[in-house]
């Protein structure tokens, strides 16, 4: 029986301004509002709302048979609360039908996973608390940034207490094996990997309009035919895609809404079901671990870390930005930690790609990759000085010695706190049977209790103390 | 093929961009094994790159017959050509110049630079220009630069073989639009009997069509190049960069110091990264009319002292310079190509150059603004001084995109082109 997995993804950054180095120093607010506005409002009426609409009218229509996933990024949801709420209810209502599972993924789209895990588990953390109070789900299905898998990040992700991750099935990865099984990650057999197959998701996604492809027109009863022309064995068929290709890559005059509309018909004719990404991994057993020990991506033909990190000024770029990473985490100041979140997206990267043809040729206010470098960088720097003022001009060296005795005292607490409770057991074990004894002999209790009383005032004078 | 061409420039002595375009083009042609080229210059010095091409000097070709023996010619030029030339040519003599003042070969004299009788300069070059047009045998005339359009028409009458004309730069370039009307009808002239009209870019090709109203299907664009730098050189740029002290950078603009090149938009630029950070100098090398006047406005704005202006750079001293350089800078207000900012490139020198000049068509490894944009130019000049990476990425793929500009390449497009243009002046 194969199954189809749909999932959609809802991604906008928040656009930079033109920010020159003269403005360093002067000038902390780094956002285009204008921009912003546009693009989100636009996108919105364009794609998401068509999109989303046509998504509620299929679970209408298919009751519980039509199931799909989505996820957001906190950068998204902020910009759609903002300026096009009407998205927010869209989602909600669509969730209220029951057929749509919410995915967890980094709230700022950045690059947490592979230079920053301690802030990777608290802004992935932030955003689920996000997702269950917009929508009452806690999601148990990790998707990362652009798809980035690499088998320490699935380490990390089944640490965090998440079953299931989304992942490219890119080919570098899976050689001769095929994406449309249940793979689960080497380092931790508990997490579960679906692979995207790109090529159908793409048919979609890039080429339904591209009247130069070879299967254009693209129909759903065709589309529906190679799923079940796939061999026997298939059981998951992964399709993942931009919400956005549903309205903006694909234009809605392409009738790309009539053709998804279609195809739960087609594939229920051809016995092929529809399932979440949780659904599928508790039903569905791993066929073995996949190595994956440099990151894969869902972009471009080499699907791999390239478009954001291939070139030494995004490298620099990052690493510069990066650099900071704990001093902002543990400031609590709340306009860097914004401005953090913004920043860490990974379309800023992109914009200084000087791959060819990379992002369709658009790079927003940019001329070219030099100049979204400089622009960023120009912002970066202001936002290091900003973290680095806070810190009184205490050098890395310092910090880091600082840093290294509050884990410590940390770790040491901890383990206090693991054998308070042990005795607190301990305590409450010898307590009934005290009780018992109570009668038998009343001097005996008196010794244990005098016991546990002094090891537990020493541990909270320490807890004090720190 | 044969290509009969005039040049008023050309190696090693030269005054500008016109002579290294003129050795680069020829060169890169006669890399085809059936190009013979004969190249008039006004005055040729002798110790010019003959190896392969044939150069014929204005100045040792007889206007007025006189009676000399062949030892006498021998001894007079024989180090510069061969004599026989000077018999072959004096056979050729077509009017009488007798009126006009000759040397005791009957030759005119040339100044061969750009002298303040220019234009009777370029008349006589078109005197004599008859006399090697009914000489020589050839396919084709190929005519580089306004100075030398008048000399192409002539020997076109005279042969009725096709003209192609290789526009350098226009009088709206370097006059940013004031155009002197002499110069503008001498240009006008030659791209109105041309056959086939070469410009250095999309650019100068724009100009040509809109302000010369010239047929866009003649006016084709052919990019200039560069050759590798030679052994010498690059072991100069090899040899490393001077050392500095408390890591100061550099920034350089090099060029004359002429309306045309904007030179006021670098020193405004220059202004506003001082106003940030104090480990840069800027460079101004070259001079020219406006050199008095930017000293002036450096002074003005208070940046004197990070400002330096050493002059006219020759030779060696050009990469020395380029070495010592962190960032380039071409802000031309109208550029026909800039081939400087190709060879910074060459010494691995991350450029920045104007979006209206010539060569940023060609040139996708370095930064481009608008030369009126101080605000960006600064901020470009800043993030490479600051940022490793952009410094690092713009180095090394700007040599790898550079080495790609060959002149053998534009050789084989200018061939192209010649076919093409003969082909079309037999149908008509």
């Amino acid at each position: 029986m194969k199954t189809v997995c749909l999932y959609f993804e809802i991604h906008q950054n928040i656009h930079l301004k033109r920010y020159r180095f003269f403005d360093i120093g002067t000038d902390h607010y780094y956002y285009d509002d204008y921009e912003n506005e546009r693009s989100i409002v636009e996108t919105a009426e364009r794609s998401y709302e068509p999109a989303l609409k046509t998504l509620i009218e299929m679970a209408e229509t298919y009751g519980s048979y039509f199931k799909c996933a989505i996820s957001l990024t906190g950068c998204a949801i902020e910009l759609l609360e903002s300026y096009a709420p009407q998205v927010i209810e869209l989602l909600q209502q669509l969730n209220d039908k029951g057929c749509v599972e919410f995915l967890a993924e980094p709230y700022s789209h950045g690059f947490s996973s592979i230079k920053d895990p301690e802030g990777f588990k608290e802004e992935v953390d932030r955003l689920c608390k996000k997702i269950k109070a917009l929508f009452g789900q806690t999601p148990k299905v990790f998707r990362n940034s652009a798809l980035i898998y690499s088998d320490e990040i699935g380490e990390l992700v089944a640490e965090m207490g998440f079953k299931g991750m989304l992942a490219e099935g890119a080919r570098q990865v899976l050689g001769w094996k095929s994406p449309h099984f249940l793979y689960n990650c080497n380092r931790n057999p508990n997490l579960k990997l679906l692979l995207r197959d790109y090529s159908l998701s793409e048919d979609i996604s890039y080429r339904f309009n591209d009247s130069s492809w070879s299967e254009y027109p693209l129909f759903a009863d065709k589309y529906a035919q190679w799923i079940a022309n796939l061999p026997e064995e298939s059981q998951v068929i992964n399709l993942f895609m931009e919400l956005c290709a549903l309205g903006i890559f694909q234009p809605l005059s392409s009738n790309i809404l009539d053709f998804i509309k279609a195809l739960p018909a087609q594939l229920k004719e051809r016995g092929i079901e529809f399932s979440t990404p949780s659904e599928i991994c508790s039903k569905i057993k791993s066929v073995g671990a996949i190595d994956v020990p440099y990151p894969t991506s869902w972009v471009d033909e080499e699907r791999d870390l390239s478009p954001w990190l291939g070139n030494v000024m995004q490298q620099e770029a990052i690493n510069k930005l990066y650099s900071v990473a704990e001093r902002v985490r543990i400031s609590g100041d709340r306009r860097l930690k914004q401005d953090w979140d913004y920043l860490q997206a990974s379309n800023n990267f992109r914009f200084i790609s000087t791959k060819p043809n990379s992002y369709g040729g658009y790079r927003g206010i940019y001329d070219s990759p030099y100049d979204a470098f400089t622009n960023y960088m120009n912002i970066v720097g202001d936002f290091v000085t900003r973290v680095n003022n806070i810190y009184g001009g205490m050098d890395n060296e310092e910090l880091n010695s600082l840093l290294t005795t509050i884990k410590n005292q940390d770790d040491e607490l901890a383990m206090k706190d693991k054998e308070i409770k042990k005795l607190k057991q301990m305590i409450a074990k010898i307590g009934p049977a005290e009780e018992e004894e109570k009668t038998e002999a009343k001097a005996e209790k008196k010794t244990t209790a005098k016991k546990a009383a002094p090891k537990k005032a020493c541990a909270t004078k320490k807890t004090t103390a720190k | 093929m044969k290509v009969l061409m005039f040049g008023w420039e050309f190696p090693p002595h030269i005054l500008g961009g016109l002579g290294t375009a003129s050795y680069g083009l020829t060169k890169g042609l006669s890399l085809q094994s059936d190009m013979e080229i004969t190249f008039c210059l006004p005055k040729p010095w002798g110790d010019e790159d003959k190896s392969f091409m044939n150069i014929i000097g204005m100045n040792e070709t007889p206007v007025v017959w006189k009676d000399v023996s062949w030892d006498y010619v021998k001894e007079r030029i024989g180090h510069k050509c061969d004599p026989q030339t000077y018999f072959d040519l004096r056979d050729h003599i077509y009017a009488d110049f007798s009126y006009r003042h000759t040397d005791d070969l009957g030759c005119i004299s040339f100044s061969g630079r750009y002298p303040d009788n220019l234009h009777e300069e370029i008349n006589n070059y078109s005197i004599v220009a008859g006399v090697i047009a009914r000489q020589q045998q050839y396919d084709i005339i190929h005519a580089h630069d306004w100075l030398t359009y008048p000399a192409g028409i002539h020997a076109k009458n005279i042969s009725g073989k096709p003209l192609v004309i290789h526009v350098h730069a226009t009088d709206f370039d370097r006059s940013r639009g004031n155009v002197n009307p002499t110069v503008y009808s001498i240009e006008k002239d030659g791209m109105d009997n041309a056959d086939c009209i070469m410009c250095v870019s999309e650019l100068t090709r724009q100009t040509v069509i809109k302000h010369y109203h010239q047929d866009p299907a003649k006016c084709v664009t052919m990019h200039n190049a560069v050759y590798p730098l030679e052994p010498e050189i690059q072991e100069i740029i090899d040899k490393g960069r001077t050392k500095k002290d408390n890591n100061e950078k550099v920034v350089t603009f090099l060029g004359r110091i002429t309306m045309q090149k904007g030179p006021e938009y670098f020193v405004e630029a220059a202004a506003l990264v001082l106003q940030r950070t104090h480990n840069i100098r800027f460079c101004f090398a070259g001079s020219g009319d406006m050199l008095n006047e930017m000293i002036e406005l450096a002074a003005q704005r208070g940046i004197a002292d990070k400002f330096h202006f050493p002059g006219f750079m020759k030779g060696k001293q050009v990469y020395e310079t380029f070495r010592d350089s962190d960032v380039y800078v071409m802000p031309s207000v109208s550029e026909p190509f800039g081939i400087s900012p190709l060879e910074a490139m060459q010494c691995g020198v991350p450029s920045i150059i104007s979006k209206q000049s010539g060569c940023a068509e060609i040139l996708d490894k370095c930064i481009k603004t608008d030369y009126w944009d101080i605000h960006a130019m600064a901020d470009a000049m800043y993030s490479i001084c600051t940022n490793e990476g952009l410094y690092e990425y713009l180095k090394v793929e700007g040599i790898k995109e550079v080495d790609q500009i060959t002149w053998e390449k534009v050789g084989l497009r200018i061939r192209k082109c010649y076919d093409e243009t003969i082909e079309r002046c037999k149908r008509n």
